[in-house]
């Protein structure tokens, strides 16, 4: 198969069955986790549950100041990395067409300049909170293989792109073809590993903010 | 696998819920509960980090509820928990975790990391994986009625003696009165101003109350050690007493963990809403302030600081009313950093201070306090809760800090007008 082949496999056939995987996949996990249900809560309310659970969600998108001064590497790379990675796949103006392609919507997207710097910058904090994970002693204690793996497999898709778009490394159509197929396997993996905490976490945020509104808590 | 063991995964499959669905698949491993809690800050040692406590429960999720962990189950990959896992687990799951809720609240996926610890529980006391001391404890309140050993005589005893030193009324088994109130043994063994206390001050705000011979212990040692069934038997006893005295309220003493137990678990343990309504003694106080029921006078002059009783505050939602009923009595409140909200546990919730074997750990995250105190230097230290109250007095002992520990319910009883 040559490069050009490849690539139109990647761009076909590839990108068929992995978004059939992730959707079906995505699916399959929210039903897993969420059809489990959970009990009423019987004891008198402190007060109406209201919007805590929105709130939960909202508000530990930020690090309160104590948990902050002990963990800065984790929040920072953290929140950068997250951001990043939500600019550069949204943002720049060859996936904007894609999702156009498939999806039929689309929004105006940034100057390659401003994506070539933040995907740097993304890199860069993946790379730090990586680090901090070999380095610190809770992290590394609780790291296990997968953690490692999702790490690779959410890094492969920016330096693949970043090196397709800067022309380096190897012919651009055959980088463009890895980049597409490393986002392909990020696809296939995202349902059934650590990185479904992209979905769940909204639910479990909100879980925690109903239950300390249940009680009268604010946080 | 033994036979209890069975039990206890058969257990532990049943309390997987939705939430603890949510919350295994939502961590990253990011270990910022570690640094909230007090068992890894004072010893460094990551087996503390909160989310690993929950090892064994989040293996039976994995391979109970998920596809890919049914299969890596099938075929090897992923190991059952085991018989000796969930002993080596014992030290985590129980003495190092008070169930104090802070992991809980920085967690930035949202885990409530205390909420599983204590369905773990559930299935660790099944297995027989539960500490000794906590056995002991929840054998007596079953047996006995409360967790020291505690029977009506001692209680009526020191009925007599209140009568005698406050010259009040203690009344018992009266129906139809406002508050019907509930103590913890400690209270009724250490601490008879507490209920001296809280005759005064229902006398001076005018309100009825009685205690019950069928019911007088709130603190439930079946939530501690993650038994619901006989939790529902300790609560059941409260709940019975409540609807055949008709109170209106049941105010749960001094004391974190009863007032869980009573005011958040009770209902879903015997499965119905409450007849009646549940308050902690602050929050009572509190609204006896806020209606100008509560009038006190004279101030204490020298420096004291509160300690937050983690399930009153954090867990429970009462964070004001006790400033308020500091600042009606002190001159000079002054407060710890971290104080209200996230403020540190005196290491022995939980059921944690009835743990002979954790008693070594304890004290060691019991530095934590002591840095707290050293930033303020009270003259004396507040509480509301008789179990910290004793743990604190402990902890103090053992430090050679001398720093008297009282009660925010005698405290305000202190200062009630002179009857005229």
């Amino acid at each position: 198969m040559n490069d050009l082949a490849f690539l139109t496999w990647v761009r076909g056939t590839g990108l068929d069955i992995a978004l059939s995987v992730f959707v079906f996949g995505v699916l399959w996990r929210l039903i897993e986790i969420y059809g489990l249900g959970a009990k009423k809560d019987l004891a008198e309310p402190r007060r109406a549950d209201g919007a805590s659970g929105w709130h939960t969600i909202w508000r530990r998108s930020f690090p309160q100041k104590e948990a902050m001064k002990k963990a800065p590497v984790t929040y920072i790379g953290g929140i950068v990395f997250h951001i990043g990675l939500g600019i550069v796949v949204f943002f720049f103006v060859p996936h904007i067409l894609l999702i156009k392609g498939v999806f039929g919507l689309s929004w105006p997207g940034l100057p390659s300049q401003i994506i070539d710097l933040v995907t740097v910058v993304t890199m860069a904090a993946m790379i730090l909170v990586l680090v901090d994970r070999l380095v610190k002693p809770v992290k590394r204690f609780l790291s296990t293989k997968a953690d490692y793996i999702t790490w690779a497999l959410t890094f492969m898709p920016l330096l693949t792109g970043w090196l397709a778009v800067q022309h380096l490394l190897l012919p651009y159509t055959l980088m463009l073809a890895i980049h597409i197929l490393s986002v392909e396997i990020l696809l296939i993996v995202l349902p059934f590993s650590k990185l479904f905490h992209a979905f769940t976490t909204f639910g479990s945020r909100w879980y925690n903010g109903e239950v300390n509104g249940h009680k009268g808590v604010a946080v | 696998m033994s036979a209890t063991m069975e039990k206890g995964v058969r257990v532990l499959k049943e309390v997987i819920d939705s939430r603890i669905a949510s919350y295994f698949s939502s961590c990253v491993h990011c270990g910022i509960c570690a640094d909230a809690c007090l068992f890894y800050t004072e010893t460094g040692d990551p087996k503390y980090t909160p989310i690993n406590k929950l090892e064994p429960l989040c293996r039976v999720y994995e391979q109970e509820y998920t596809l890919l962990g049914k299969l890596g189950k099938l075929i090897g990959w992923s190991k059952a928990v085991t018989d000796a896992e969930l002993a080596e687990w014992q030290e985590l799951v129980y003495n190092s975790c008070t169930l104090c809720g802070r992991c809980s609240v920085v967690c930035p996926v949202g885990n409530d990391i205390v909420y599983m610890v204590r369905k773990l529980r559930e299935g660790m006391s099944a297995s027989g994986n539960a500490p000794d001391g906590l056995k002991g404890a929840v054998t007596r309140t079953v047996t006995i009625g409360s967790p020291m050993g505690i029977k009506l005589p001692a209680v009526k005893a020191q009925i007599k003696h209140v009568e005698a030193d406050y010259g009040l009324k203690v009344p018992l088994d009266m129906e139809g009165a406002d508050y019907l109130v509930m103590l913890s043994s400690m209270e009724i063994i250490n601490f008879p101003e507490y209920l001296g206390a809280i005759g005064k001050i229902m006398h001076s705000v005018g309100k009825t109350w009685t205690l019950s011979s069928e019911a007088f212990e709130a603190t439930n040692a079946g939530m501690q050690i993650g038994n619901s069934d006989l939790a529902r038997v300790i609560v059941s006893r409260i709940v019975e007493a409540a609807e055949k005295l008709k109170a209106k309220t049941v105010i749960s003493p001094e004391c974190g963990h009863a007032y869980t137990a009573l005011r958040w678990e009770g209902a879903n343990l015997i499965g119905r809403p409450f007849t009646f309504k549940v308050q902690h003694i602050i929050e009572v106080l509190g609204e006896f302030q806020a209606q100008g029921l509560l009038k006190t006078e004279g101030m204490e002059t020298d420096k004291l600081t509160f300690h937050d009783p983690c399930q009153l505050a954090r867990r429970g939602g009462v964070i004001k009313q006790q400033r308020v009923l500091m600042n009606m009595v002190a001159k000079n409140f002054v407060e710890m950093p971290d104080a209200g909200f996230m403020n540190w546990c005196c290491g022995g919730g939980g059921g944690a201070s009835a743990i002979e074997e954790g008693e070594e750990l304890r004290l060691k995250a019991f530095a934590v306090k002591i840095r707290q105190f050293d930033a303020v230097k009270p003259d004396r230290l507040v509480t509301a809760c008789a179990n910290c109250r004793i743990v604190l007095e402990e902890g103090l002992e053992h430090y050679e800090m001398k720093l008297p520990v009282i009660g925010l319910t005698e405290l305000v009883a202190e200062h009630l007008p002179e009857p005229k």
